[in-house]
């Protein structure tokens, strides 16, 4: 098994199985029968496999440091786990297909979009929101960052943009133009806060700022 | 009577400062709870069926599927059989359940028998709608003579579509019941108004409807009512004994929750030798859905143009009504308007700042925009840097310049606010008024602290709530100038009762006295005082509490803004795509309260300015009916490196600060489209017609097709 695997305790072709049982809409299912994972499913085919799902499948998973176990449905994404079921309301459900970023959280110090993850895909996995980057009382530089260069306002859109440019800056603590647009191309804001998101990352390089 | 006025310049410690927007730590750490994120126990989710044709009529519905599934606690029908729908997205039916993916399901249980009609959904083209209206005419002067004895004539076809206004946090609320007693946590622009709306529908008294908005996700003026999904979320909440988060999905949210006006125009303008403006000629037409749509207040901002003629028709669509979007009607006036001006400059060999500039006396604040375009020339090095359409190319990237003007009212709507003075020196401020993210909260603790000479994090703001005093909607650039009248003057009334309570003990008269940097004392002589704490000690064992209201006494705002915003754009001849580089704007609002918001304000309006210039519509299909962009992918709103460099200069200081305070929301959103089209046809050499300036525009444009949107 895969590292994967191991950690969530589900193998992926277990998971296709419980996906094919109906419980994913069909896109969901297809897209994930594709490259090598269509050609797995189809190469073990004698193996007796762990079927999950439709019905709640216990995880377990770390949220902001805490270890939360839960039941939830195969279907259920991150996103919602985390909102409906772990009341971890930071990250926003906007467009809820992968498009704006509200919903930008951290898996493994990694930023995704938690509404284009399975919740069990991320069993195992050490997951970080905007609660978890800092609190009001204190903020992590980032977030200190967007409060001075008022980087928000009505402030749905900043927790991805807050976790999405937490991660840009760990990884390039002065980015350039090309590192910004991969690092926060991927997130939406309607009242235009940019100008000032762009001051917190261009004045990261000063030394203001610093990532992670 | 008792005199309200804002303090003079130098006497100012914290009105037009910078200070960060109060709310700024509890937002960029996810700590706030919007109505959204409200989780209460014994929380259901609900969902809506939503109709998928344009134009129908119901024959049947079904709906013992959907409550026979385990988890399923309401299913109530909206609309019935026998219903006629005129637009997709349209309600039928919800259900709440335990969890949103059940509530899923049994929306998809629900079975929907529809006969099919004839829809329309185009209305670009006005000969094929089945229902257009003329919708007013009128004409003034003698248009045909002015044209016939002009100098230079332009005529144009010229439009852009309609829009959506994309909240981030889609429309909804969570609804509990306590007895006959209801809690909505609504994502509304109106927490003081949505109560009485509430209470009509659902046959309670309004005074047993709480609102709660603490934080809300954008609204653009589309917030305004409880809506459909309101009432049945209460109704859903009732039937079930248990609290109800019904927010609409993304595409839900696109196509029935908000979409500004289309505006198409034949325009037709005239000028003398001189460079002035003879005559006008507009035959527009556009649709705001079902309810069509009025007159475009044509021609914009030169709106004393002596002989001018305007038609409107009307075009109904089977889409969803449109509502109130960021400055209703301006940007289509502007972009219709601008454009034109723009190609009139050109055909009479004029700048076109110099073209405007010989016709501001027909404005109603020609000395605003003369200021205003010499300054905005001058941030853009335009007397140097302007050329000629179609000069400015470095192989397939031609680049240029465009200039807009636009204007607002922005009066400071009605407004009440409760401040009160304890005797421990705590200072607050009730109000139920609503931040939407403009920076209410923190502009009313600035006042509130102004007012009394303390520091912001010495006073406290409760707003967001309707048990507090009655305060406007959120809508028209209204709020900032309500809001910080109506606390100005409670504040100033508090600040006096305490100042008689002080006056004896320093041996002074209370008009002698005032407040500043945390001390009361005898002006002019600062070591005649007593610390805050100490006079707000000498008001006995019970609270000071005011009621300030606006209107009322005093000069403390006004109305009636103008600004110019200048554009600058690259434009690639071969693949069509226009990129903004830079956007300057100049803009007046009176006396400003916090130059930082103020500037966000003005960013925000650019930024949403870049994204309906170049990317934004609705695009409905012809053959469904239905909007083939009802997502965030193929509707796209500007992204961060989409925006270009953003330069804004506030107008404030001698002449614009005595006239108090005025309303900044609308204004900045107003030019982009305009001057962006304008940077367009001088960087290209033709005018693109249409609004978004998408790639296939451009080319179309550039191979002499000037075609439908």
């Amino acid at each position: 098994m895969t590292d994967d695997a191991k950690r969530s305790g589900l193998s992926r072709r277990s998971f296709l199985r419980s996906g094919a049982a109906g419980a994913l809409s069909g896109g969901l299912a297809a897209g994930l029968l594709t490259g090598d994972a269509a050609a797995a499913a189809a190469a073990t085919d004698a193996e007796a496999p762990d079927t999950v799902g439709p019905g709640p499948v216990e995880i377990e998973l770390e949220v902001n440091g805490a270890t939360r176990r839960l039941a939830v449905e195969p279907r259920v994404t991150l996103l919602d786990g985390l909102r409906d079921r772990l009341d971890v309301t930071g990250p926003k459900r906007v467009c809820d297909r992968g498009t704006c970023g509200a919903c930008t959280v951290l898996e493994d110090g990694r930023p995704i979009y938690a509404c284009s993850r399975l919740m069990i895909e991320s069993a195992g996995r050490s997951i970080t929101t905007v609660e978890g980057l800092g609190s009001p009382d204190a903020m992590h530089d980032v977030q200190q960052a967007f409060v001075e260069n008022d980087a928000q306002q009505c402030g749905y859109c900043t927790p991805g943009f807050v976790v999405a440019t937490a991660a840009l800056l760990a990884r390039h603590p002065a980015p350039s133009e090309r590192e910004i647009e991969a690092g926060l191309g991927g997130n939406l804001c309607r009242c235009g806060t940019y100008k000032g998101i762009r001051a917190v990352v261009e004045g990261a390089g000063g030394g203001g700022v610093s990532g992670g | 009577m008792a005199d309200y006025s804002w303090p003079e310049a130098d006497r100012r410690a914290l009105i037009g400062s910078r200070p960060a927007r109060l709310d700024g730590p509890v937002k960029s750490t996810g700590f706030a709870k919007y109505p959204s994120d409200q989780n209460p126990s014994g929380l259901l989710a609900a969902k809506i069926l939503t109709c998928p044709h344009a134009h129908a009529r119901i024959v049947g519905i079904d709906t013992s599927a959907a409550e026979a599934l385990p988890g399923v606690r309401v299913v109530h029908v909206i609309q019935g059989e026998g219903s006629e729908i005129q637009w997709a997205g349209d309600e039928v039916a919800a259900v709440a359940a335990v969890t949103e993916e059940v509530a899923r399901d049994a929306v998809r249980a629900i079975r929907v028998d529809y006969e099919v009609l004839a829809h329309f959904v185009t209305e670009e083209d006005r000969d094929g709608a089945p229902d257009a209206r003329a919708a007013g005419e009128r004409a003034e002067g003698d248009p045909d003579a002015a044209f016939a004895t002009a100098h230079r004539t332009v005529e144009r076809t010229l439009g852009m579509p309609q829009m959506a206004h994309m909240c981030l946090e889609p429309h909804g609320q969570v609804c509990s019941w306590d007895g006959d007693e209801l809690e909505v946590h609504a994502s509304t622009q109106a927490v003081s108004t949505l109560a009485g709306q509430f209470a009509t529908e659902l046959g309670i008294p309004a005074s047993q409807v709480r609102i709660r908005t603490e934080y809300m996700g954008g609204g653009f003026g589309s917030k305004f009512s409880p809506d459909r999904w309101g009432i049945v979320g209460a109704e859903l909440a009732r039937k079930a004994g248990a609290p109800v988060k019904l927010f609409l999905e993304r595409d839900q949210e696109v196509t029935v929750a908000g979409s500004r006006p289309s505006a198409f125009a034949r325009i037709r303008a005239a000028a003398d030798e001189q460079g002035r403006l003879v005559a006008w000629d507009s035959d527009s037409w556009g649709s705001g859905g079902l309810p069509g749509t009025g007159q475009t207040p044509l021609p914009y901002v030169f709106s004393r143009l002596p002989n001018r003629r305007l038609r409107h028709t009307s075009v109904p669509t089977n889409l969803a009504g449109s509502r109130a979007w960021r400055a209703p009607n301006h940007p289509q006036a502007c972009f219709l308007t601008m454009a034109v001006l723009d190609d009139l400059a050109h055909e009479l060999g004029l700048d076109p700042i110099d073209f405007l500039d010989r016709n501001l006396d027909l404005t109603g604040r020609p000395d605003t925009y003369r200021e205003q375009l010499a300054i905005a020339g001058e941030m853009a090095s335009w007397k140097e840097r302007w050329q000629p359409r179609g000069r400015t190319r470095e192989g397939a990237v031609h680049r240029g310049l465009g200039v807009s003007v636009h204007t607002w009212g922005g009066r400071g709507h009605s407004s009440n606010c409760d401040v009160t003075v304890h005797p421990d020196g705590a200072v607050e401020a009730r109000i139920g008024s609503q931040d939407i993210g403009t920076g209410t909260r923190t502009i009313v603790a600035q006042v509130l602290a102004e007012t009394f000479g303390l520091e912001l994090h010495q006073v406290r703001v409760s707003l967001g709530d309707n048990v507090y005093p009655q305060s406007g909607p959120s809508g028209g650039s209204s709020t900032v100038g309500g809001v910080t009248a109506s606390t100005r003057r409670a504040a100033q009334d508090a600040l006096r009762e305490v100042l008689v309570h002080v006056a004896p003990r320093l041996e002074a008269e209370p008009e002698q006295l005032v407040a500043a940097g945390g001390r009361v004392f005898v002006d002019g002589e600062a070591s005649r005082g007593m610390s805050w704490r100490e006079a707000a000690a000498q008001i006995g064992g019970a609270p000071i509490s005011v009621q300030g209201r606006n209107p009322g006494p005093g000069r403390l705002i006004s109305s009636g803004v103008g600004g110019v915003q200048i554009a600058e754009v690259e434009v690639d001849i071969e693949t069509g795509v226009v990129h903004v580089e830079r956007m300057i704007a100049v803009q007046d609002c009176g006396l400003i309260i916090n130059r930082r918001l103020a500037e966000s304000q003005v960013y925000g309006g650019l930024i949403m300015g870049v994204g309906y210039a170049l990317y934004e519509e609705w695009i409905p299909d012809p053959v469904t009916g239905r909007l083939l962009n009802a997502d965030m992918e193929f509707y796209k709103l500007a992204g961060l490196v989409d925006v270009g460099s953003l330069e804004v200069h506030m107008m404030t200081g001698p002449g614009y600060d005595e006239r108090g305070v005025i309303g900044l929301g609308e204004p900045p959103v107003i030019s982009p489209g305009a001057a962006i089209s304008n940077a367009v046809a001088n960087a290209i050499g033709v005018r693109v017609p249409y609004l978004p300036l998408t790639p296939d525009r451009v080319l179309d444009a550039l191979a002499g097709r000037g075609g439908p949107a």
